[in-house]
Formats: structure tokens, C-alpha cells, sequence
């Protein structure tokens, strides 16, 4: 929802600009499922006039249309899709608008190490992919600084932290990382303020969740950190948050900003004169647009230049929500 | 390898041992005095447990308490917690006799095979907690912070908290009340005739069906109290929180020598410590691990357990 509204307000901004309908943007709710998102895309390649599609949104889909949208060459800029793996599938139609998952380790250990000035740092993980993943690299770039390290159950397999409690409070560690999932992570959040702890706890989005502060409580679980391979969108440059909020009455939520860019980069494509799908991505692969929310410039996989690439800390307020706290900086 | 860090958090890591091993002590009770006098594993317990912890929650959520709330006064507090104990062994007992009623009964008057008890005991403790899974999305509920931990006493690194202290002070009253209760009342001497020997006790006028039905229930009154301790100490409860804390449970019930009370509350001790034991060690992936190697390294050479006696044998 976001992100359609995002990129069709760039569409509708367009067509304003150039006299009516020069430009129409039609539109595929797959509805997230990695089942239904194949059937649509053949539906779409159909569709001769179709030069470029936003999306899909969600990884998992990604997976299944994305093949479906190689074989018939029409280039796609995907602003939110964040799992690691989609740029390693060499398809050369692809292209992702947003830093993926991978970005989130060296963004949290960037985090510990520059704004909360840690110097010692307790890593723990779930043994799963995703979280495991994320403490081995938040480990090796905090190098010296781990102070110590321990591997919880899977997420909502444990609920007695108590000696990973013990060995965080004996190791003096002032920061905590957290690779996992928000049911462990706000239960160790709560049995660590129980044990009278006070560092911080730093997390990926994986622990974004209001579940977190259900299961840690909204005192305990205040002031943790959760990274994020997005920035906020209330945080776009230009006029687009105001036009955003004009144009749907609501605020502009999480990836709508970059759909907004994607969508624009289309939009320059096709004044540039880019009105097959090949042209069009050859385009993209050369481009480099300044929209709201970044400036974009795709490597030979589609991710964006690292350069690029933004990570954002997100603080739980007293409220047991998360509000955006700062870009985390790259080194 | 971490045995100096065994060494330097040996206070704490007991203390905290010993308040999980409390927990898991009375729900083993459950476990035992099913098996003392029916020789089956009521597998269903878990979720005698389960309802227990919910009852304790739906009653403080009648008081508007969730987990933001702030801490009540200390009369509340005590009157909050007497509430949320008297609905969990409600709850809990009038589970364990409906489960005793429909999974165990019916099957006993037609002398089922022993495998029918066990397939019948897995699917009600599935219907339950499947049940309450749908009822609650499967998502987490939070617990009022009716204790908040505070130190009483710090020596060194051991720092021994209020919640600490009342769980483990909490299961030694109960454990004790039901050693005395099993070993000199009559009812208790009636307990202790069927798991003897069911027909002979009922040839000298024992209610065998009675003596199953009270086993149950108080299975299902230490189950009751588990729960308490368990939201007060873990802070949240799931549809299937029961299901881990039902295999550590058993494993202690058979690890302390199952049938045997005094066994259910030592073997549920030494396997908190020892879990927090090889955390420490190993890492916290391998405490279930090490747990396991235990109880099979106990049951080669003690096959009935640590105290293996059985209930009917138990002396006071």
C-alpha cells in the first residue's frame, strides 16, 4: 500500500506535468504470496505495453515472478525486497532501490561502536540463518570489542534466559546485539532489566515487532536499537512528504519514499526517450538519479552502489513503539 | 570450554538454577503421582499447566494489569497474588479431572491397551493447546509486573532477588505440604494402597476411581502454583509454553525416579542447576544437550532414578 501509493504519485505528479495520461500505471496485487505472484507475472509479460514494473515489494514472490520477468527481458526496480540472495540469481532485469538484509550487521556494529561508544559488547544469536548471520558479521566487525558470546533457541523456543542474563551482566558489557527474532530478544530484554541490567540491546528488524515490547514490556523494552535497511520516509527530501500526505491523507509510510524515486526513474527513462523494455534497461543501468529519499547507481547485480546504501537506528519509545532515531553513519 | 567462568558465576547461576528448578519440580510432581498410580505418563500435564498460567493472567487482566502497568502496593500485590494462585489450581485441577474424565476413564472401564493411553493423553494435550492457540492468535501475552526483582540479598556477584526467593521458598512449602499429605492421611494412605496394588486395595475397600481422580488433582495443584511462579519469573505466556516445560519436566520426574515424590523434587532442582551449569560451559545451544547425556548416564546405572522408589513403597 505504501509503496503503490508512492509510486503513483510520482505517475499522477507526471501526468500533470505532460498533459493527461501520457503515462498509466496499471497494477498487480499479488498480495505478498509467493503462489499467486507467478501467475500474475505471466499475465503481465503479456501486456506489450508494460516497459517497467516497480516491485515486487516482498522477497518471497520475488523468488517466483522474478524469473518470469528475466525471461522477458522488462527491467524491475524493487523498493523494499531486502533479502540478500535476490541479487545472486544473475538476473540482469533486476534491480534493488533499498540496501538488502546484508547491510544491517555492519550497520549495527557501526552503531555500537560510533554513537553508542561501546567498548564492551555482548553478541548472542537464535542459530537461525537470519540471526546468526547478522552476529557473525556484527562479531567480526566489532572485532576486540565482543566481550562475550552465547547461541539462545529458536525464536519462541526459550523462555529462561537466565545464564545468558548471568554472562551478559558478568562480562560488563555495556551493549548487547541481538541476532534473532522479537519473541527471544523481549524476553531477554525483560530478564535482563529484571537482573538490573542497564546497556542497551541493539537488534535487526527482525526484532521490529510489537511482540517485542508485548513480551519485554514497554519500560524494559525503551530504548532498544533496531536497524533497518530503509530510511524512514518522514525523513524524504522535497515536497514529497507534504504531497504524499495531500495526495492519500495519511503519512507516508515505510518504502513509499523509494517507490516514489523507482517510479521516477521510469518516468526520466521514458522522457529520455527509453520506450521498449530494452532500452529502458540499459537505461537503468547507467543512471544515476537523485530522488527524495537517495541517490541511486546500480552495480552489475542491481544493488545499489555501496556508497549508497542507508541504514537507519530505530529506538522502542515508552509508548512500545519505534520512531526513527538517526542514519547510522558508515564508519 | 568455560569452567572458569563456572567457577566465578557459581552463585549466581545456582540461585538462578534453583528458582528454575522449582518450577520445573512441581510440574514433575504431576508427572509422578499419575505414574505412581497408573503406570501412564499423562502427557496432557503440559497443558493442566497451561490453563493454570492463564487463569492466573485472565484474573489480573479483570483488574486491567498487562504488562505496562505499574507495580500495585504491597497489600494489592499479596492479594493480587493469592487471586492469581486460587484461579490457576482452579483452572489447573479442573483440567487435570476433565482430562481424567474424557482421555482416561473411558478407556480404563473398557482395559485399553496401555498405547491408547498414550495416543488419547497426546491428543488432548494437542486439542488444548491448539485450542488456545487459535483463541489467542498465537501470539505472546504479557505479564502484570506484580514483583519487580529487587535484590535481598547481594554478596560478591550473587545478587538473590524477592522473585527468587518466593519461588523457590514457595515449592518447598508445597512439596512438603504433599509429602504430609500423601504419607499421613487417610486419604494419602489411600493414594499410596492403589499404587501398591490397585486390586488388592480395592478388595479392602479403596475407591479406586476416587484415589485417580484426587491424583489428578493434585497434579493438577502444583501444576496450578508452576504456573504462577512461571508468569511472575518468564514475564509472558504462549499457546504452547507448555510444551518445552513438559519434557524437562518429565525428564526430571524420571531422572529423581519417576513415581517418587521427594525424586521429582530433586531431580527438578539438579536439572535447573545443571542447565545453567553447562550454559555457562558450553554454551547456552547445549545446556538440553547436556542435560540428556545426564539422564542417560544416571539411567545406566541407576535405571529407576536417583531415588527410584515408587510412590506405594514410599516410606515417611
Amino acid at each position: 500500500m505504501n509503496i503503490e501509493q508512492g509510486a503513483e504519485l510520482a505517475v499522477v505528479q507526471y501526468n500533470d506535468k505532460n498533459g493527461k495520461d501520457c503515462v498509466t500505471i496499471k497494477k498487480f496485487d499479488s498480495q505478498g504470496k509467493p503462489d499467486v505472484a507467478p501467475g500474475l507475472a505471466r499475465q503481465l509479460v503479456t501486456d506489450k505495453k508494460i516497459i517497467g514494473i516497480v516491485g515486487p515489494p516482498f522477497s518471497g514472490e520475488s523468488e517466483a515472478a522474478n524469473p518470469i520477468f528475466n525471461d522477458a527481458g522488462i527491467p524491475l526496480i524493487t523498493p523494499s525486497a531486502t533479502r540478500v540472495s535476490l541479487s545472486s540469481h544473475g538476473w540482469k532485469v533486476f534491480h534493488r532501490a533499498v540496501a538488502n538484509d546484508g547491510a544491517q550487521g555492519p550497520g549495527a556494529a557501526n552503531y555500537i561502536k560510533n554513537v553508542l561508544k561501546a567498548t564492551k559488547v555482548f553478541v548472542a544469536d537464535d542459530q537461525s540463518a537470519y540471526g546468526a548471520g547478522l552476529a557473525d558479521v556484527v562479531k567480526s566487525t566489532l572485532g576486540s570489542l565482543v566481550a562475550g558470546t552465547d547461541k539462545t533457541d529458536a525464536d519462541g523456543k526459550q523462555t529462561d534466559f537466565s545464564a545468558t542474563v548471568n554472562k551478559i551482566v558478568q562480562s560488563g558489557a555495556t551493549a548487547f546485539f541481538y541476532g534473532g527474532y522479537y519473541q527471544n530478544a523481549g524476553l531477554l530484554r525483560k530478564q535482563l532489566t529484571a537482573a538490573n541490567w542497564k546497556g542497551t540491546l541493539v537488534a535487526g528488524d527482525g526484532v521490529d515487532d510489537p511482540g517485542y515490547a508485548t513480551a519485554a514490556g514497554n519500560d524494559a523494552a525503551a530504548g532498544t536499537i533496531v536497524t533497518c535497511p530503509c530510511s524512514p520516509a518522514s525523513k524524504a527530501g522535497g515536497s514529497f512528504v507534504g504531497d504524499y500526505k495531500t495526495k492519500w491523507g495519511v503519512d507516508a509510510g515505510t518504502y513509499s519514499d523509494v517507490a516514489y524515486d523507482a517510479m521516477n526513474i521510469f518516468l526520466k527513462g521514458i522522457d529520455g526517450g527509453n520506450t521498449t523494455p530494452d532500452k529502458m534497461l540499459s537505461y537503468i543501468n547507467s543512471v544515476n538519479y537523485s530522488g527524495v529519499a537517495n541517490t541511486y547507481k546500480f552495480t552489475s547485480t542491481g544493488e545499489l552502489d555501496p556508497s549508497l546504501i542507508k541504514v537507519w537506528a530505530f529506538k522502542f519509545g515508552t509508548d512500545g513503539k519505534t520512531a526513527p532515531d538517526q542514519e547510522i553513519p558508515k564508519s | 570450554m568455560n569452567f572458569v567462568g563456572l567457577l566465578h558465576s557459581l552463585g549466581p547461576l545456582s540461585i538462578a538454577g534453583l528458582a528454575q528448578g522449582a518450577i520445573y519440580a512441581l510440574f514433575a510432581l504431576g508427572y509422578t503421582l499419575v505414574y505412581g498410580v497408573l503406570r501412564l505418563i499423562n502427557f496432557a500435564h503440559s497443558e493442566v499447566f497451561l490453563m493454570g498460567a492463564y487463569a492466573a493472567l485472565n484474573v489480573w487482566g479483570l483488574f486491567s494489569l498487562n504488562q505496562n502497568s505499574a507495580t500495585p502496593a504491597t497489600v494489592v500485590v499479596i492479594g493480587l497474588l493469592m487471586l492469581g494462585l486460587v484461579a490457576a489450581i482452579i483452572a489447573s485441577g479442573a483440567t487435570a479431572l476433565v482430562v481424567e474424565l474424557v482421555a482416561y476413564r473411558p478407556l480404563r472401564r473398557r482395559n485399553a491397551p496401555p498405547l491408547a493411553f498414550l495416543i488419547t493423553a497426546i491428543g488432548a494435550s494437542l486439542v488444548i493447546s491448539e485450542a488456545t492457540g487459535v483463541f489467542t492468535h498465537r501470539s505472546i501475552t504479557g505479564v502484570p509486573p506484580l514483583i519487580r526483582p529487587a535484590d535481598v540479598v547481594t554478596f560478591g556477584n550473587l545478587h538473590i532477588t524477592n522473585l527468587q526467593v518466593l519461588i523457590i521458598v514457595l515449592a518447598l512449602v508445597m512439596m512438603f505440604g504433599l509429602d504430609r499429605f500423601i504419607n499421613t492421611t487417610r486419604l494419602g494412605r489411600g493414594i499410596r494402597a492403589v499404587a501398591q496394588n490397585p486390586d488388592s486395595a480395592a478388595l479392602m475397600g479403596v475407591n479406586k476411581n476416587r484415589v485417580i481422580s484426587l491424583v489428578f488433582l493434585l497434579g493438577g495443584l502444583m501444576a496450578g502454583v508452576a504456573a504462577v511462579m512461571y508468569v511472575l519469573k518468564i514475564g509472558t505466556v504462549k499457546f504452547d509454553a507448555g510444551f518445552d516445560l513438559g519434557i524437562v519436566a518429565f525428564t526430571a520426574a524420571v531422572l529423581g525416579g519417576i513415581g517418587n515424590l521427594r525424586g521429582a523434587l530433586l531431580g527438578g532442582l539438579l536439572l535447573g542447576v545443571v542447565e545453567n551449569y553447562a550454559a555457562e560451559v558450553f554454551g547456552t545451544e547445549y545446556r538440553r544437550v547436556i542435560v540428556f547425556v545426564l539422564l542417560i548416564g544416571v539411567l545406566m546405572f541407576l535405571p529407576t532414578g536417583l531415588l527410584g522408589e515408587s510412590l506405594g513403597k514410599a516410606r515417611a
